[in-house]
């Protein structure tokens, strides 16, 4: 067996005599286990946005990218014909699943929020609007506008690109800031368990000294202190993933007026995610504490 | 066993032994002798291992210290019992505990070899002391319980560093004769002390080999003591 593979069969099925050589408390067991704590509990907010994040940009992504707008401005004799020969266009145009122009108590509805609900659409100059849903791989945007500008002179197509783009950018962003987050997570953990590892191998020296005096090897030693940091990690972590998760409970459910900040929670299966923090901050502790453990002890007598 | 072969040891620029050779033979009975400060615990800690020499060779068990593995000085150490004068033990455990401590690191099984430790224990007359703490010992009870420890895993060598130190002229004849009993099952004996008086002690119940380290060599003393 491999002597990694060793070292983690030994300490999941533990050894109760290197357990009992290292002395069980000191000031390292409180620091580890509130360090693996408040990690986690950070730990499960950094997921939590990270995850709220990528549904957003999937979301703005996927919704926007599949309707299209186009817009005709027309004198108002005009207006009704260039519409016929837009949605004739449209008709042939491939990628294009439908297309309908919009009435004018949908145009009403759209302007409500700025103008009030007492609007006079028809006395006013508005341009007709016709929705554009597209099918497949969508069509092509430079080819319409081209056909467009031959065939209806009025008609301008919006493809949602223009902020569409920087909507979709700005969420992959906070994606990818949160999974740094958690990454810097990871890091600080394994630092401050490796700090923390070390001070109790140096609190323990005598401990080490009189272990290696009645003959243990390395191993064991090293085993007794990797066990007892990475249960101690673990419980940490498990402590401040469950508080974690309760703050993350207690949010505002998701509701469309509160718009992102209300969505910040785990959603469905993804609320597996955060149980997947305390084995995790059991094996950097693992790994950190074996690391200082096997550096310190080659440097022993 | 352990062989010394023209061993030197220097520490911080200054030469602490030199040129030291030393056979120690099965069954045999050596004290080590010399003022304070002379090199007698340098020197058992190059017999078992925790030293490496500066020049010359030492062999443990046949094999070369320099050229052996980590691992290998650990086996090595479970074959010789160290006692120390200020006896090292961990402190959260108990007496019984720190006297099974080398079976605990050899993965041996505790429940199996209960009745040996029970009765190390008895022999070392500690066997009312066994669930106490060692800081609630007395010198003499440390010094015993180190023995139990050093002896427990039935090593080929023990070394003792200043046994009698810190202990009265009763008690140090009571660990001595535990010493003399564990040369006559076959073991080799080597103690370090400065007490002539335990060396005098010891000529009427076994032939030891006496040696005096002097100015950083090992002499062989003992027709005048």
């Amino acid at each position: 067996m491999r002597p990694d593979l060793k070292a983690l069969t030994d300490l999941i099925v533990g050894d109760t005599q290197a357990d009992r050589v290292v002395p069980p408390t000191g000031f390292t067991a409180s620091l580890t286990v509130f360090a693996a704590g408040a990690m986690a509990f950070l730990a499960v907010f950094a997921l939590a946005l990270s995850l709220a994040t990528g549904r957003l940009a999937d979301r703005w992504g996927e919704e926007l990218a599949k309707s299209s707008t186009i817009r005709i401005s027309a004198p108002e004799g005009q207006l009704a014909a260039q519409t016929a020969a837009a949605l004739r266009v449209l008709e042939t145009t491939e990628g294009v699943a439908s297309a309908r122009a919009l009435d004018p108590e949908e145009q009403q509805a759209l302007l409500e929020p700025w103008f009030g609900p007492d609007l006079p659409v028809d006395a006013l100059p508005i341009p007709q609007l016709i929705e554009v849903i597209e099918e497949g791989g969508g069509f092509d945007p430079q080819g319409l506008r081209l056909r467009l500008a031959a065939e209806v002179p009025g008609a301008v197509l919006d493809d949602h690109t223009r902020w569409r783009r920087p909507l979709v950018e700005a969420a992959s962003r906070l994606r990818l800031l949160g999974w740094m987050s958690l990454i810097l997570i990871g890091a600080t953990t394994a630092v401050m368990i490796t700090l923390a590892a070390n001070a109790a191998l140096t609190a323990n020296g005598q401990v080490i000294r009189v272990l290696r005096l009645v003959g243990a090897r390395d191993a064991f030693i090293a085993r007794a202190f990797v066990r007892r940091f990475t249960l101690r990690a673990l419980t940490g972590a498990a402590g401040g993933m469950v508080l974690g998760a309760i703050a993350i409970l207690l949010l505002p459910s998701e509701q469309v007026a509160g718009g992102f900040l209300t969505g910040l929670g785990f959603q469905g299966w993804h609320w597996i995610w955060p149980l997947t923090i305390p084995p995790l901050a059991a094996g950097v502790a693992f790994w950190a504490t074996r690391m200082a453990a096997w550096k310190m002890l080659k440097d022993l007598p | 066993m352990i062989e010394l072969e023209n061993v030197a040891y220097s520490y911080g620029g200054g030469e602490l032994l030199s040129d030291i050779s030393l056979e120690l033979q099965p069954g045999s009975f050596h004290f080590l002798t010399g003022p304070s400060g002379a090199g007698k615990t340098t020197f058992l800690k190059l017999c078992y291992g925790a030293l490496t020499p500066t020049s010359g060779q030492v062999r443990l068990f046949g094999q070369d210290r320099r050229a052996m593995e980590r691992d290998d000085i650990a086996a090595a150490r479970r074959r010789i019992g160290v006692v120390h004068q200020d006896c090292q033990f961990l402190d959260h455990m108990s007496v019984a505990d720190n006297i099974a401590l080398p079976l605990m690191v050899s993965g041996r099984d505790l429940l199996a070899e209960a009745a040996n430790l029970k009765e190390l224990t008895q022999w070392v007359g500690l066997k009312e002391r066994a669930n106490a703490r060692p800081p609630e010992l007395s010198g003499g009870e440390r010094q015993r319980a180190a023995l139990a420890r050093a002896v427990i895993m039935s090593p080929d060598v023990v070394l003792a560093d200043e046994p009698t130190g810190n202990v009265d002229w009763e008690m140090s004849q009571r660990l001595l004769r535990l010493l003399i009993e564990l040369n006559r099952m076959g073991k080799t004996i080597m103690i370090a002390t400065h007490d002539l008086g335990l060396i005098r002690a010891a000529k009427s119940h076994v032939q030891a080999r006496v040696l005096r380290i002097a100015s950083r060599r090992l002499h062989l003393a003992g027709a005048d003591l």
